[in-house]
């Protein structure tokens, strides 16, 4: 799914409702061949499990669990769906733009749906929890890699 | 009560953050600004006037606190950073030597985590045992489920007096007779508890008790370790160096100073305990009793208030000047973040006691906590932006 280039804030925050009220890939994977990362944050209180299913490179699978807030949890989900069947080489790019935008505001084109959250540079506040499961993604890559 | 006397209020800030810090009266401000602009000497060097000031202020303070707390002598109030720093002292100066392998100790699930995880470390260090105290239907300790855990094993409880989550008070009086009886000692976490009430550590025969400035309009990084003289006098200091030692020659000649200035070694926090004498003046002035008496008004008239919305849950039984709730399928951190967009500060999250969970069944909160400054008025506009959850979910982001 492709996001159109100028999300009104509107559309931006019913996106990140859905994605909050009915997240893509939220449960809990009880299976050896995923990768679990716990991920959270010293100044928020989310904290969420993601699980992180490699093969040959390429993440197969992503699924994710536990509590936290609207933003963080759409975060989530928006990312389980936007990154699978990415490579690794692709999903290091898409993180290091997805960071870029959290921090400064830039839109790339690659984050798609993601893109929902180019607003939160804004928000002090917010921006840990926007990048939240991008970390734990990034600490399941490094775990894959160490195990390679 | 007393708005005026608070400089930052004078903004509209809705301020319902009290469990964890308070704010500052202009009086405390100013004693702290008096002393780095006019006579910003150390301590104990009485050679020359402005030096002497920075003694008699400083030591003043002590006076304060003794009398505050009515303990018997200068000699048990020691000047620490905070209730984390005076908790820590009495755990590893104090019972690490005093308890031995398979010996208990005894605190709660609804503690916060620095009447804790020092327990846990000693505990872990000398084959110590943990034990908790049952909590009842209203979450709270009673002298039966006390009882039930104690044995002849058992030497310390440790307690908050009133806790960060739900504001309960104790019934230390109990407590502590019934430690007494069985040879226990008991030690009270003071931080959310002297700040709100009238406390008097020889009326409760209190043998350890910490607490903060901060949460008590003071300055931060000050706190108290009170203890009975007895005791401090076998509490082994963790800092060694300037103020707190008689002379030294070498390895076997050291000879430390009496209490309270052997535990309190370096240069110490002078403007933060000088505006804490400042602060007592002033929570003198309005009365303990008075505080506690609008407090408990306030808190009741939220309890009321937040009972009537039917999309909250209230984490505690009975209204008290903390309250923890949720609204119903918003996580409590999106609703800390939709109220600050109106000026108010809550707080979200486990505030700081982990194990809790256990009890209350849930594992984050919004938390309310007030102090004597907040109104009615304040609680009315907060009531009014909760009891509509459309607005909250539309606004939240």
């Amino acid at each position: 799914m492709k996001c159109c280039d100028t999300m009104d804030s509107e559309t931006k925050r019913e996106i990140i409702m859905e994605h909050y009220t009915n997240p893509l890939n939220r449960d809990t994977i009880d299976d050896p061949k995923y990768i679990k990362i716990n991920s959270n944050s010293e100044t928020c209180i989310d904290n969420l499990d993601i699980y992180v299913l490699f093969n040959n490179n390429i993440i197969e699978d992503i699924h994710f669990n536990g509590e936290a807030c609207a933003i963080s949890t759409s975060a989530a989900s928006i990312m389980t769906r936007l990154l699978k069947n990415k490579t690794i080489k692709e999903v290091k790019e898409l993180i290091n733009e997805y960071k870029d935008m959290i921090e400064t505001g830039k839109e790339y084109d690659r984050l798609e749906e993601a893109l929902v959250y180019s607003d939160i540079y804004k928000q002090q506040n917010r921006k840990g929890c926007a990048i939240i499961p991008w970390l734990g993604i990034e600490k399941a890559i490094a775990e894959y890699e160490k195990a390679k | 009560m007393n708005r005026e006397d608070f400089p930052i209020l004078s903004n509209n800030l809705v301020y319902l953050d009290n469990g964890a810090t308070t704010l500052k009266p202009k009086v405390v401000i100013d004693k702290i600004t008096e002393y780095y602009s006019s006579y910003s000497a150390n301590a104990h060097r009485g050679d020359y006037d402005i030096s002497l000031k920075v003694d008699n202020e400083y030591e003043k303070t002590r006076d304060l606190v003794k009398k505050f707390i009515n303990a018997s002598s200068r000699k048990e109030i020691i000047f620490t950073s905070g209730t984390t720093e005076s908790i820590n002292m009495i755990a590893f100066g104090f019972f690490k030597d005093y308890l031995e392998e398979n010996e208990e100790i005894i605190i709660t699930k609804s503690e916060h985590a620095s009447n804790v995880i020092p327990w846990f470390k000693i505990a872990k260090d000398n084959k110590l045992i943990i034990k908790y105290i049952d909590l009842d239907d209203n979450y709270e300790v009673t002298i039966d489920n006390l009882k039930k855990i104690i044995t002849p094993k058992t030497r310390v409880i440790s307690l908050a007096g009133i806790t960060n989550v739900l504001g309960d008070l104790r019934p230390l009086k109990d407590i502590i007779k019934t430690a007494h009886e069985n040879n226990i000692l008991v030690v009270v976490d003071g931080a959310q508890y002297v700040p709100h009430t009238k406390v008097d550590v020889r009326a409760l025969d209190i043998d350890f008790l910490a607490f903060s400035a901060h949460k008590m309009c003071g300055p931060t990084g000050v706190g108290i370790l009170y203890g009975k003289e007895n005791l401090l006098e076998k509490l082994a200091p963790h800092n060694y160096g300037g103020g707190m030692n008689e002379s030294f020659d070498n390895l076997n000649e050291v000879y430390l100073k009496p209490l309270p200035t052997r535990l309190e070694a370096g240069t110490p926090n002078i403007a933060g305990v000088i505006g804490f004498g400042a602060t007592i003046e002033y929570l003198n002035s309005i009365g303990l009793s008075n505080i506690r008496k609008y407090e408990h008004e306030l808190g009741k008239y939220l309890f009321d208030n937040l009972s009537k919305i039917r999309h909250i849950t209230i984490v505690n039984k009975k209204p008290s000047s903390i309250i923890a709730f949720n609204i119903d399928g918003i996580f409590s951190q999106d609703v800390a973040v939709y109220l600050n967009k109106y000026g108010i500060c809550v707080r979200a999250g486990n505030h700081c006691a982990k194990i809790l969970k256990d009890e209350v069944g849930v594992k984050n909160t919004v938390r309310v906590s007030l102090y004597f400054y907040n109104t009615k008025e304040e609680i009315d506009k907060i009531i009014d932006l909760l009891k509509d959850k459309n607005k909250i979910l539309n606004e939240m982001l």
